[in-house]
Parts: structure tokens; sequence; C-alpha cells
């Protein structure tokens, strides 16, 4: 029994954080877990992308063409890794644009969200998520990363338990920001389960 | 952050850890008592991890100037009966040899251990070297982990190898291990209180001059063919004898290689190699004799390839005929080589493009990052400049639209070359640019030899008060250690002085109309010239509460000179300032308030931001 989840977005977004919850939380399950994230240079602004494999995996990296699961913190940067997509894929895409600073002022700029999100349908089943709403509401622009994260959670046949994972972001943020965390991730599962 | 307490003492416990926090758990539960290290991606995080239990366990974590010094104070300690640990990327390896080239000729006393991260594909490096080429030239042993929990289990086999030969012990990683993640088992800490050092004097053996290193060549020669023998029998090689063909595989790519051969359901035989110099030659040999045809699995350069060629069996040795050696290795490639070699069918993934342009997100400077304000305000000097650079968040500002970095080398190299651009002869000015953690890690000897040799040349130290691209580590300037507690902070501009330096001003990039006045002098200038550009890093100024509220633009003024919108805003190259409606839009979120934007519009258009508050 294997997972693989592709976690993509902007340096700064907070997929580290969701990397671990997310790794702990297979501990937590008994589960054996890898992964491998970017560090460094590529986190100033620019695309980064997590690999989260749950279950019996050896390689860090998630094989092309083998991703259960995509979660998105950025809508454009939910295209770039098509090649890694499983047949039955499904994605969780936040639909706030980041544009990058090269599209600043240029006519052939930052594609429309409704285009990139009809474009990734071809791929895989989509949830479309308005991550940055859900976080104000929860309290914190900054939980956007766990409204997906509940999001995530709320798939069908994601393999962690939503209490564990609770217990998990409760043991990885900062103490006063547990109950805004929770929430923010209540918020986000909702968004997939209506 | 709630961080996991990498010193907790529960042998047994399973923990999801980074390949560099289970290394740093390695060396405490080998007893390592001084550990340093200078900050460089991806070896950063093993410091940081040990100096954040430092104090509890009563070890030494610091920060060192550079790598060579980090080296020496871990050889010291050593020598002084204390298990020590230095860990550096694989550059950082580079400003180490020259200690590393004599070291394995005294050899050590209590285990040492040298990390050296490699980063092939270049994350975030300016080469991809291959450093078990140099602990071959070291003649010192090399251990490769391939995941987190081999990541702490081969540290402490790296200390006991060191102990029981006496010789310092490369442990090589690359980014897909020490940027890698996994569940480890946490083995038991020592008891800290019970180890005691003691230094023995020995001239013959730690004093190399000529006649101590020639009589301790030969010794070193013979331990290293012991230690070719050990490595032999070392269970950190594995053989599983299989197939008719083989393969021979070391790092990260053992497990590309295990999955490939579960996923194309082939038999074959395999040697993991985990102790990787001196190479396994008897285990080698034996499994030779047991396979018709080898194949090498390994990153970079054919490092075990060639060394097996060499061994003159009549097995045919593949690897590079069928794996790059430049860039990292990925699961699929590995996959593909071994269908290939091995002839069996594979049916690769298949490639998807996006129909739609995706544009690029190469990594920019920061909003709000006073690198930015100060390549700005050099361009409007407008004397022709060369711009020698160096290594740093700064590189950035070699890109679009601000394209303020003419070189970059390695560190400390840009006040080098600018000398060298200066003696050559050459019309324009010659600026060298460097950050304060650089400049203190290698610029300041080259200072020295400009003021030495008399350059005629401006050097640009931005100070942003810390290391910022490895992840905001303290140095010297800072007057803060790695362990949170206070020392004394250098001084930059008496440094700069008592290093020779005629004309010495300091500036903030963020009062911009008077940082392009004080470039304008200090460029019409000459002589050798320092200005110190300080400003806190903008990441660090949020944690400090240093940002303000965001500028407003005001679209009736937001017209640009003549007939169309003039777009100065855009050309500084900021994150947070971006373009709607054919007007300029300030990015609310990403907004730190630094003023730049404000103090570049010609039209009074962007109004607010710093001076409101």
């Amino acid at each position: 029994m294997l997972t693989n989840v592709l976690i993509a977005g902007v340096g700064g977004q907070g997929i580290i954080l969701l990397s671990d919850v997310l790794g702990n939380a297979a501990i937590r399950s008994g589960l054996g877990v890898r992964g491998s994230e970017t560090h460094g240079m590529a986190q100033r602004g620019g695309s980064v992308v997590a690999h989260i494999r749950i279950g019996n995996a050896r390689s860090p990296l998630i094989p092309k063409g083998r991703a259960d699961y995509l979660v998105a913190l950025e809508p454009l940067e939910a295209l770039r890794y098509l090649d890694y997509l499983a047949e039955h894929c499904i994605a969780v895409v936040s639909t706030t644009p980041i544009p990058p600073a090269s599209t600043h002022g240029k006519v052939a700029g930052y594609p429309s969200v409704k285009a990139i999100l009809d474009e990734l349908s071809e791929y895989a089943e989509v949830y479309p998520i308005d991550a940055l709403a859900l976080a104000k509401r929860a309290g914190s622009v900054l939980t956007g990363n766990v409204v997906m994260l509940g999001a995530l959670s709320a798939l069908r046949g994601f393999p962690l338990k939503q209490e564990v994972l609770k217990e998990s972001i409760a043991s990885r943020v900062p103490l006063k920001t547990i109950d805004m965390n929770l929430t923010a991730f209540k918020l986000g599962r909702k968004a997939v389960k209506g | 952050m709630a961080k996991l307490d990498i010193a907790v003492n529960e042998p047994g416990m399973r923990v999801f850890l980074l390949g560099n926090l289970a290394i740093a758990r390695g060396a405490l539960e080998a007893g390592v008592r001084v550990a340093s290290a200078y900050p460089g991606t991806p070896s950063s995080e093993i410091l940081e991890a040990i100096a954040g239990v430092a104090p509890k366990l009563g070890i030494h974590a610091e920060w060192s100037t550079n790598e060579k010094v980090a080296l020496e104070v871990a050889i010291g300690a050593s020598y002084a009966g204390a298990r020590a640990m230095a860990a550096m990327k694989h550059v950082g390896v580079n400003v180490a040899l020259d200690a590393l080239a004599t070291l394995a000729y005294t050899g050590v006393n209590a285990g040492l251990v040298l990390v050296s991260a490699d980063d092939p594909g270049m994350h975030s490096s300016q080469n991809e070297q291959d450093n078990r080429l140099l602990a071959r030239f070291a003649k010192i042993p090399c251990l490769e982990p391939y995941d987190a929990q081999s990541a702490k289990d081969y540290t402490k086999a790296a200390f006991e190898l060191s102990e029981k030969f006496q010789t310092p012990v490369m442990l090589r990683t690359t980014t897909r291990v020490s940027h890698a993640k996994g569940d480890v088992t946490l083995g038991e800490l020592p008891d800290y209180e019970k180890q005691k050092p003691r230094f023995v004097k020995d001239a013959r053996r730690y004093v190399c001059v000529p006649a101590h290193s020639r009589a301790l060549h030969p010794v070193l020669n013979n331990k290293l063919a012991q230690l070719e023998k050990y490595a032999s029998d070392s269970e950190l090689n594995r053989m599983h004898l299989e197939g008719e063909k083989g393969i021979v595989v070391a790092g990260v790519a053992r497990n590309y290689v295990r999955e490939a051969i579960e996923s194309l359901g082939v038999e074959v035989s395999l040697l993991e190699l985990g102790f990787t110099h001196p190479l396994p030659r008897e285990l080698v040999k034996r499994f030779l004799s047991s396979v018709s045809e080898v194949l090498v699995v390994e990153e970079l350069e054919p490092f075990l390839e060639e060394q097996i060629r060499a061994m003159q069996s009549d097995i045919v040795v593949r690897g590079k005929d069928l794996l790059p050696r430049e860039g990292e290795f990925t699961p699929e490639l590995v996959e593909e080589a071994i269908a290939r070699f091995l002839g069996v069918e594979h049916s690769p993934p298949p490639r998807r493009m996006a129909k739609l342009e995706l544009p690029p997100r190469p990594p920019v400077l920061c909003p709000g990052c006073s690198h930015r304000a100060l390549f700005y305000a050099l361009k409007r000097v407008t004397r022709r400049k060369i711009y020698a650079g160096d290594i740093g968040c700064y590189t950035l500002g070699a890109l679009e639209p601000l394209k303020a970095m003419d070189t970059c080398l390695c560190m400390g190299a840009g006040v080098s070359q600018a000398q060298g651009f200066y003696h050559a002869g050459i019309d324009e000015d010659v600026v060298a640019i460097i950050g304060d953690s650089t400049f203190l890690h290698a610029g300041m000897p080259a200072l020295l030899n400009a003021a030495y040799n008399s350059a005629d040349i401006l050097v640009i130290i931005l100070d942003n008060r810390t290391t910022a691209m490895t992840g905001h580590q303290p140095h010297p300037g800072v007057g803060v250690t790695a362990t949170g507690s206070e020392t004394r902070p250098v001084d930059f501009i008496a440094l700069a002085k008592a290093l020779g330096a005629e004309y010495v001003a300091k500036v903030k990039p963020n009062d911009f109309e008077e940082t392009v006045r004080v470039l304008e002098e200090a460029l019409s200038r000459r002589g050798l010239r320092v200005v110190i550009a300080e400003e806190p890093c903008a990441l660090l100024g949020r944690k400090l509460g240093l940002w303000k509220t965001p500028p407003r633009v005001t679209p009736e003024r937001c017209e640009g000179y003549l007939c169309s919108a003039c777009r100065a805003c855009l050309r500084i190259g900021c994150p947070a300032v971006g373009w709607e409606d054919g007007k300029a839009k300030i990015i609310e979120e990403l907004c730190t308030g630094c003023g730049l934007c404000v103090s570049v519009c010609p039209n009074e258009a962007i109004v607010g931001g710093e001076e409101e508050c």
C-alpha cells in the first residue's frame, strides 16, 4: 500500500510544514513515510515542490505518472507537474493566483484561473478551493496551507485519518495558533465534503 | 514553531526526520562534543540542529567563519580527544581542502567526521563537483548514506570507523539525502558527563614538518590498504546474488534501483555500496565473478565505475554510457537505464506538456529586499561599471530586470576579480559586490590584497545582518553565536579601515536618495573605497516588526512621462509591484512597505508607505 502526494506552490507558502504534518501523521498511524523538499535558493519566491510517499516507499521522489494526489497551493503551479499525475489523480487547487514578478506588465502574462483548472481537469479530478478566503475566515491568511491540508484529508481514499492529522497539526504549529489552524483544517475539509 | 527535540533519549522511538537532522542525531548518539560548520545548502540544518540542543547537553556547537576554520576547529578538538564533526556543502570542502589534504597524514585521535553535502543538479550551488574524488585525493574513507535512517546510522558508524583507524572520515550526502525525509528509529544517547578529553603530545605525529611527514606518508598508505580490506567486510555494503547480470549502486540511487527492479519485475544481482572509498575490492571481485555484465549506477562522476573497470576482470562494465554524468538521477531515469541494460520491455509514463504557456517562476529577491534598492541606486549613477559579484541572495541581482552582476564564481572571488579587472587596465569603474557573511568568510584577505597592491576599486559590502540565503544563520558581525548566546560583534567600518580602505562610508539602502548620493561620491573618487550598505534582511525585518504600511497608487498620476505609462516601478523587479489595467498596482499581501517604488516613481503616483509610519 503506497500513497503518493505531490505538493506544489510558491516559496514561503508553508509547504515544508505540510510535509512535516503529513509525515508525522503517517508515523502516528504506524505507516512508513518518505519525502523530499526544496530548501535554499529555490525558496526565494520560486516554484517549490514537495514529494510525500506514505506506505512502503524507498525513493524520496515520486516517479512520474504515480502521484495519487496533487495539492496545489497556487493555480499556475498545479500545471507544472502534469508528468507526475497518475491516471486516477485527484487534485485540490487553491484558486488565488500569485503572478510571478516576470509576468508583471507583460501582455502574455498569467493565464486565467479558469483556463488552468480546465486544462488540469483533463488529467485529474479537480477540487478548486478558495483557500485564501477560508484562511481569512479561520483567522489568518497564513493558514492557507492548512486549509488545503484539510481539503486533501477529505478526498476519496486518502489514507490518514482526520483525528491523527489534527494531532499532528497541533504538535507542529506554534502553541497560540493551534485553534486557528484546526479551524482552517475543518474549513478545508468542508470545502471538499460540502 | 514547535520543533522536535532531537536530543530526546528514547531509544526505539520512530520519528519523521529530515536527512540532515538524522545526521545531527547520529552525531549526538556517537557522543560528538565539538561541532562546527559554515552554512551552505544542502548542509545547513545539521549544525543548526546540534546547536539547538548543545547548551542542554553541554557540548560546543559553532558557526565558524568559513569551512577551513570549521574543519580546523574540529581537528583541534579531535587531537584533544573529543569526538568532533565539521559540516559543509561540497564547495565548502574546497575551502577546507588545505587542512584536509594533510590531515590524513597526522590522522585523528577521537573520531572526526567531515560531512560533505553534495548538490547534484545544482539546486543551490555554482557547480556539481563529486566530493568522493576529494575523499580519494585526501586519502580518507568515504561513507555514502542513502536515506534518513542510514544518514543517522552511517554518521554513528563514521565516528566508530574514524576512531578505529585513527583517520578522518567523509560522510558524503547529496541533496536528496540531506533534504529528503523519512521515518527514523532513534538509538541511545551516551552519557556526556563521563567523557574527559586529554591531549597527548606527539610532535612526530602532529607537527607536519617534512621529516615527520615523510615518515607519516607510508604509514597512511598502509592504513588505506587495511581500510580497503575492512571495507570488504563492512556491514554498510550489501550483496544479493540473484540474476545473471549485476548492478553496483551507491547513494540515493539505491532506492531508485530497488524500486525499478520491483517495477520491472526482473531478477538481477545487486551490490549496494555504503562504504565507497577505499573501494572494497575483494567484495567487488566476488560480485564480478558471479555476474556476466555489470551496470554501475552512481550520480555525477564515474567514481566507482572507473575503479571497477580498472580491476581488469573480463566482465563488461557499463555506467555512464547509459546514465548521465551531470545532474541528479530520478526514479524514471534509473528505471529506463536498467531496462536497457537488461534488454527488457519498458513503457515510460507519457510525457505531458501543458497547452497553456506557463510563465516561469525563478527565485527572485524578496519584496522589500534592500539589495534591490542598492542595485537600483547603482544603476542611477551614470558611470560605466563592471560588477564583480559573489555568492549569496544578492547573486539574484544578476537576473532581469536589475542585471547588476557580471561575475559570480565562488565565495570571496568578486573582491579579488575586481582587482584583476582593474590591473588589466579596463576603462570602466570596477565595483565588487559582496555580502556580509561572505566578506567575513573569504573577502577579508582579498580586501587586504587590494590595499597592499593599490587596486583602484569600490567594494560594496551588503550587510543584511545575517547569512540570509541559507536560512538566517548569525555571523561574527551580528553579535550572536550559533547557540543564541551574545558575543562581541565585529565593526565593519573599523574592519574595512584596518584592512586598508582609504574611503569608508555606510548607507541605508532603503534611504534611496542618500544611497545614490554616497555611491556617486564613492564612484567619483579614486583609490580603495568601501561602502557598507546596512539594512536587516526583509525576512528578518518581519520578525523584528520593521515592516511598514504598503504605499498606495494614485491612478490619475500613474501616467508616466509623455504619453504612455512609464513603468519605472516595474524596473526594480519587485514581486509586490504588479500591473493592472495599464497602471501600477501594489500587491499588499507581499509588500513590506520599504518604499523603493515610492522613491523611483518619477510622477509621485505611488505615495505613502514608509513616510506614513
